[in-house]
């Protein structure tokens, strides 16, 4: 097939539905397909509802999917019952046995695989070393902070060596500044581990920061993957525009030969992005960083400006262009004279329209 | 903090909230319990009713001893033996109904919010009728010409009937079915309140069922389990009416015996001799209980105390 030697993980076809209480069924994946290469970083991302924390269940084997199958290493694994498999997962709630110490929350997925003590303690040392919680092994989880917690449920997990580990939006209990802790240590465990790992999020500057690849998900679908540099610069769908990064999607018409945006004019050419994928005919819709409107200052200007307002050092404005509004984003250098009610000219930089699926 | 301290202000302006059922505890259980220790210690009166005021340790003699005609004084473990066979069934029923209530709890815990409520309250519905009544119904299931027995000679699984109803088995599951919601219902409350992601998570990390059951789930409904056993295995120890109507008085519990000396064999102090043996089983029992349910919560409470340092 089409799974490679290297990758680590090859999901094909997997589809899932569950039945809603009204008695129909919500359908959490629809066919999806991705391979994860060996020792990289997955991150699957997209809003809540959307079917990646279904996917990542039925790789650890808690949901069973209803067609489809997943691979581990090139050995099917989706009928595999879930103990069996050499995956494991960290829960977005941690799921720490309460009545348990650390080492012995630690040692229990050791135990289950019937290892020797000694090499039990010794993987349970080395993975609290691991996560830097070493001295704190006889302590209960109630005595712990939530970032305690959150390196306990990723030691436990990591002391089993799983070829793939699942994290199940792992960082989002956390305060805003253990978060970005938390990212770089992630990364920095799985470099050091070369595990494979699977991460779901919602939060788009986490998937940006930790993967090696994102896989972004819609209504139950994977809309597009690639590196993240490579999805915020060609979204290939406007959900993708617009849920990494901020986008403004405008309705372009094709007009003889050229192509418009309705109440602004006619496209000229270098405003494309070289790899921008073909107009053809009718209406199409094409996506815009704020950061590329450029505006200019005139009292003679075309468009009203309906909100300035300074941010940091930027600028964000919001500009009527006939039916529709542009965000637009500028250096405060850039932007002397620009202000709420005021008047302005709308240019989109060179290269920063793409024609997006709507 | 700031909650408590006023919590704590408020209880103590209404302390006198308690005495009436401090009074009530005093009178009907607390008075009670010291008549019949100072009863124990006392004569026999001539016709067998009540007390003679006359101290004496003759009860607690006659618990190991039996007198012959002559007067000569001889071992007897009569009593010792209805002792044991009271705690044994008692214990057999604890662990019965435990046994029983595990799944039946857990089954009920893992139903959506909905459909609990409405288990639960199929758990409590025979306390809707008298036990006696109940007790009853059960020498009608139990008896050679019942269904049970009927049913196993029909199918041409016995040729004859086995006799059931009269026999300890008859006794314990009369107990076992007196008791069973008792152990139900802690168990559930315990279950009630897992938090069943953690069995996800022993999954994932490669527990099969029924290690997950063993090492997760049953850690975490233990004081569901101690409560269930104490409020069973106590009860049972003096059950009257199973053991009078199933077991045929051929397997007579204590309670039995104790309801016999006041009754009809008219021995008020031997009577309150063997109450007062059933309560220090029952309090040994309690101690042995509150060990277990300590133990592992004492771990727990020294290593917060170990993190303090």
């Amino acid at each position: 097939m089409a799974a490679t030697e290297a990758s680590a993980l090859s999901i094909r076809n997997v589809s899932k539905a569950f039945p809603t209480p009204e008695g129909g069924e919500v359908k959490a994946l629809d066919d999806v397909s991705l391979d994860v290469a060996d020792g990289s970083f997955m991150v699957l991302l997209g809003p809540s509802g959307c079917g990646k924390t279904t996917l990542l269940r039925c790789i650890a084997g808690l949901e069973s999917p209803d067609s489809g199958e997943i691979d581990l290493k090139g050995t099917r694994i989706d009928d595999v019952p879930v103990w069996k498999r050499r995956v494991n997962t960290v829960f977005q709630s941690y799921a720490l046995f309460p009545h348990m110490t650390v080492t012995q929350n630690v040692a229990f997925g050791l135990q289950m695989d019937k290892l020797p003590k000694g090499e039990i303690a010794q993987k349970v040392d080395r993975s609290l070393e691991l996560v830097r919680l070493t001295g704190l092994g006889g302590r209960r989880s109630s005595q712990l902070s939530g970032g305690q917690q959150q390196r306990v449920a990723l030691a436990r997990a990591l002391a089993k060596e799983p070829e793939v580990l699942l994290l199940d939006e792992p960082l989002s209990a956390l305060d805003l500044k253990l978060r970005r802790g938390m990212q770089l240590e992630l990364k920095r465990l799985q470099q050091e581990t070369h595990i494979t790992f699977v991460l779901v999020t919602h939060d788009q500057d986490e998937a940006m920061s930790m993967g090696d690849r994102v896989a972004v998900f819609n209504e139950g679908r994977i809309v597009q993957v690639g590196e993240p540099r490579e999805v915020y610069l060609r979204p290939r769908t406007r959900f993708v525009a617009d849920f990494i990064g901020e986008a403004n999607i405008v309705d372009v018409v094709t007009e003889g030969g050229g192509a418009a945006i309705t109440g602004w004019g006619a496209i000229p050419g270098e405003s494309w992005a070289a790899d921008s994928p073909a107009i053809g005919d009718g209406r199409r819709v094409a996506a815009v960083r704020p950061e590329d409107v450029m505006l200019t200052a005139g009292g003679d200007g075309r468009f009203p400006i309906i909100d300035a307002t300074f941010i940091g050092g930027d600028l964000h404005a919001v500009v009527q262009v006939g039916d529709m509004t542009l965000a637009a984003r500028q250096p405060a250098a850039d932007a002397t004279g620009l202000s709420t009610g005021g008047r302005c000219d709308v240019a989109f930089r060179a290269g920063s329209l793409r024609i997006v699926e709507d | 903090m700031a909650r408590r301290s006023t919590s704590g202000r408020a209880g103590q302006g209404t302390w006198w909230a308690g005495l009436p059922g401090l009074a009530y505890l005093v009178a009907l259980v607390l008075a009670p319990l010291v008549i019949i220790v100072i009863f124990s210690f006392l004569s026999r009166a001539k016709l067998g009713v009540g007390v003679k005021w006359e101290f004496t340790v003759q009860p607690y003699v006659e618990l190991f001893y039996s007198e012959s005609l002559s007067g000569e004084r001889s071992f007897d473990p009569t009593y010792l033996q209805i002792f044991f066979n009271s705690v044994v069934y008692s214990l057999i029923t604890a662990v019965a109904c435990l046994v029983l209530s595990i799944p039946i709890a857990l089954w009920i815990a893992t139903r959506p919010p909905k459909w609990r409520t409405l288990l639960v309250f199929l758990v409590t519905i025979p306390f809707w009728t008298s036990l006696l009544i109940r007790t009853y119904a059960f020498v009608i299931i139990l008896n050679d010409n019942g269904p049970i027995n009927g049913a196993l000679t029909g199918l041409g699984i016995l040729s004859e009937p086995i006799p059931m109803l009269y026999t300890p088995f008859a006794t314990i599951v009369g107990l076992v079915y007196s008791f069973l919601p008792f152990m139900i219902l802690p168990i559930y409350a315990s279950a009630e309140r897992f938090d069943f992601r953690l069995a996800e998570a022993a999954y994932d990390l490669g527990a099969t069922k029924g290690r997950v059951l063993m090492r997760i789930v049953l850690p975490a409904v233990r004081p569901g389990i101690i409560a269930g056993l104490i409020l069973v295995f106590i009860p049972a120890l003096g059950s009257f009416l199973a053991p009078e109507l199933l077991g045929g008085g051929k397997t007579s519990m204590i309670a039995n015996v104790i309801a016999a000396q006041f009754g009809a064999s008219r021995n008020w102090p031997f009577g309150a001799a063997l109450s007062v043996m059933v309560l220090v089983i029952v309090m040994l029992a309690l101690v042995a209980f509150a060990v277990v349910a300590r133990r592992s919560s004492r771990r727990g409470s020294q290593q917060s105390l170990e993190s303090l340092l």
